[in-house]
């Protein structure tokens, strides 16, 4: 009896993990803010059947503004290329919300900012570390993720955007 | 159960299995499944420079604090469990988090206009001031509610939330009376979705309140108590193009508790933000004021556990590690502060900016006391039992608590390097922020060269040096760290933090008596090795070496962190 318990379950792990491979994973239904502080729902996040780019920061982290600082450098060419939309999402809280909006076109950032001020969209997503960038396909399917930066890791991402505005295969990055 | 029963149960299984699998594949129709987990460990050695012996570390060599969520998603649905393990706790966690088990679990349905969750949950209404329930893993950090929330969204525009349930205090499930019940409701009015001339218009106003209160039962012996404490806020958003302005104002009734010294007095608080930007250019200003909000699920407790409310510090949250030596924490019971930032990019091509530009950001941060006067009821400002004392609304006292004034710039030089500099002028009252009276104002400055250099496209070198300088506390520090990284991959690091003290090692000042004293610090070093490796969501990380003790602090919530030394690992994977 015991047997057949622990068979059943092994058997029921892997069809959750089937399903789980099988089964393209898209973004979930959370209320954030926009920096002039309306709500956006993050199932609204769209770029017209083009490549999207989600990438969770914060003021306070290093990694994250040179991440984000050096693609702003290359964003241009990004767009024209691929036709890929950045959303940056701020897990800064209430302290520094009014600072997200200055620091990002202070920087001559691009991207469109959104504001997760209690983390929920961060828990909704599983970022546990940040930076913590995903890559969804143009049926907005997340395709890909990966958390820290380093300087290079740019180069990765945007070949990773044109194989998936091409259909191509990424399974091997 | 006989054999042929069991075997005609496996053979339905079976087949269900497969045509679950098989329709799963189809579309996803079964849902979706997602999760993390993080696991962080530490060796600990003795270490005599450190004051650290074996009996210090008590048989304890190894501790150990992981996390595990699976978050299951259907259409509307959704539901999760997170599991905890801190065994023991690492150094300089809460002690009380000692033990393993299911920290939180929950289910959701949410639809356009229904959004309703049973279970563990966090949340906040406005700016936080009279609620927020969230977490923060680094600080082992979780203040979230117990019960039931609903969202409504009747009208485009318009939301309102209800709460009700219990805190989170660390593995104590609740029982009658053992701590407060909290039960509240916020509403948020978008008027240009809500008023049709307001649609076109390129004013945006949304307009918000909301209202928490907390039953604990009084039980005390000396003091009548009340029962149920309220605390409301109203507030305001008003944005017009680029330009934008939130205001909140909290008040709160009378709550005598461990953070105010058991007084009668009512506490209010207001926070008002703005900001302009615009390409190239962006300006933020935030003032807030506060009096007697500290705001706990059990009016007994003090320090970082069962927060009901969240008052943010408005200063810089600095992430070198010098920079964020001396960090400041709001102070419940009273304090004005002030914060501006500018950003600007200098624009390419520009004599200044060179080819890439360059980006300059000022900060300046000032926190004072307010000024309270006697009540007519007390002998002494904050006498238990009493009113405590007075305080005028927007009143600033003269005690000095925390100033910042920093400026850091960040340019690229060309295809291979890149430099950030910063420089930070901190004052810091120890006496209050850490609660050790007598203790001198800090006074420090903080400098910081981090430069990169790119030297093949995936491979790049980060030197980074920084130095503190102040006459108080533990003198001078002296810190550099080379980083070598292979994108995105590997890292390697090597690092060392000198606490040099200055020329003889003896910090002298003198104490409000003007009584002069002086101490002895030994000067010492803090090298460290460490090295990570990160596939897509997975990061290992490992290092050794010895930990100055500090305040680590996310958010505006700060742990202290004792010294150690030894052997760290974090392993960390979310699907």
């Amino acid at each position: 009896m015991r047997r057949l318990a622990v068979t059943l379950s092994l058997l029921l792990f892997s069809i959750v993990l089937i399903a789980q491979n099988a089964s393209k994973k898209t973004l979930p239904n959370i209320t954030v803010k926009t920096i002039t502080g309306e709500s956006f729902n993050t199932a609204d996040i769209e770029n017209d059947g083009n490549p999207i780019i989600v990438s969770f920061w914060a003021l306070w982290c290093h990694p994250c503004i040179k991440e984000l600082t050096t693609i702003a450098d290359v964003y241009e060419d990004w767009q024209e290329d691929t036709g890929v939309k950045l959303y940056a999402i701020s897990i800064d809280d209430a302290r520094s919300t009014a600072k997200v909006g200055p620091l990002a076109n202070g920087k001559g950032w691009e991207y469109e900012i959104l504001l997760d001020p209690n983390g929920d969209f961060k828990r909704a997503m599983n970022v546990n570390q940040i930076p913590h960038t995903f890559v969804l396909d143009g049926n907005k399917n997340i395709v890909w993720q990966h958390t820290s930066f380093a300087e290079g890791a740019e180069l990765d991402l945007i070949e990773i955007v044109e194989k998936v505005k091409k259909g191509e295969d990424i399974s091997k990055h | 159960m006989n054999h042929f029963l069991q075997k005609i149960t496996a053979i339905v299984f079976l087949i269900a299995a497969f045509s679950f699998s098989g329709l799963a594949q189809q579309s996803g129709k079964y849902g979706q499944v997602s999760g993390s987990f993080q696991f962080d460990a530490q060796m600990y050695q003795p270490d005599s420079q450190l004051g650290i012996t074996d009996s210090i570390i008590n048989g304890q060599t190894a501790r150990m604090n992981a996390f595990g969520n699976i978050i299951y998603r259907l259409g509307n649905f959704s539901a999760g469990i997170r599991y905890e393990a801190y065994l023991p706790p690492m150094a300089g966690y809460d002690s009380r988090l000692e033990g393993q088990g299911f920290a939180n679990r929950w289910a959701r349905y949410k639809t356009g206009i229904v959004d309703v969750t049973i279970g563990n949950f966090y949340e906040q209404f406005g700016t936080g001031m009279i609620f927020r329930a969230y977490e923060e893993w680094t600080l082992g950090y979780d203040n979230s509610v117990d019960g039931a929330r609903v969202i409504l969204t009747p009208l485009k525009g318009l939301t309102i939330k209800g709460i009700w349930g219990t805190q989170r205090y660390f593995w104590d499930k609740y029982e009658k009376n053992d701590r407060g019940i909290i039960r509240g409701g916020d509403f948020d009015f978008f008027l240009n979705d809500l008023l049709p001339f307001m649609t076109e218009n390129k004013t945006k106003i949304t307009l918000g309140g909301g209202m928490l209160s907390r039953y604990q039962a009084d039980m005390d012996p000396i003091y009548k108590l009340p029962e149920n404490v309220a605390s409301w806020s109203g507030r305001m958003n008003l944005s017009y193009g680029s330009f934008f302005w939130l205001t909140e104002y909290a008040h709160k009734i009378n709550d005598p508790n461990a953070i105010n010294n058991f007084i009668y007095k009512d506490g209010q608080a207001l926070y008002s933000s703005m900001s302009y930007s615009q390409k190239g250019f962006g300006a933020s200003l935030s003032m807030k004021w506060i009096d007697n909000m500290g705001f706990k699920s059990d009016r007994a407790v003090t320090g970082q556990s069962l927060d009901i409310n969240f008052l943010p510090p408005l200063a810089k949250t600095h992430s070198y590690s010098l920079s964020a030596m001396y960090p400041y924490a709001t102070q419940p019971n009273g304090e004005a502060a002030i914060q501006a930032t500018i950003n600007y990019h200098l624009p390419k091509k520009s004599k200044l900016g060179g080819k890439y530009g360059m980006g300059i950001e000022f900060n300046f941060a000032r926190t004072q006391s307010i000024k309270k006067t006697l009540s007519s009821d007390a002998k002494e400002i904050g006498e238990s039992g009493t009113l405590g004392y007075e305080a005028d609304f927007l009143s600033i006292g003269d005690d000095l608590y925390f100033q910042d004034i920093g400026i850091e710039i960040d340019k690229k030089i060309n295809r291979h390097f890149r430099m950030i500099l910063s420089a930070d002028m901190i004052n810091y009252n120890m006496d209050v922020i850490e609660n050790h009276p007598g203790e001198p104002i800090v006074d420090a400055f903080v400098w910081v060269t981090d430069l990169s250099y790119r030297f093949k496209r995936k491979h790049s070198i980060r030197w980074e040096m920084s130095q503190l300088l102040t006459k108080q506390d533990q003198g001078n520090w002296l810190a550099t760290t080379i980083e070598y990284n292979f994108a995105p991959t590997w890292f390697f690091a090597v690092m060392d933090q000198y606490n040099y003290v200055n020329k003889d090692g003896i910090i002298s000042s003198t104490n409000s008596a003007g009584e002069l004293y002086e101490k002895t610090i030994e000067k010492l070093h803090y090298p460290t090795i460490s090295a990570g490796y990160t596939k897509g969501t997975t990061r290992v990380s490992l290092s050794y070496g010895r930990q100055r003790e500090g305040i680590l602090c996310v958010g505006g919530v700060c742990r202290v962190v004792p010294k150690s030394n030894g052997f760290k690992i974090t392993l960390t994977s979310s699907f």
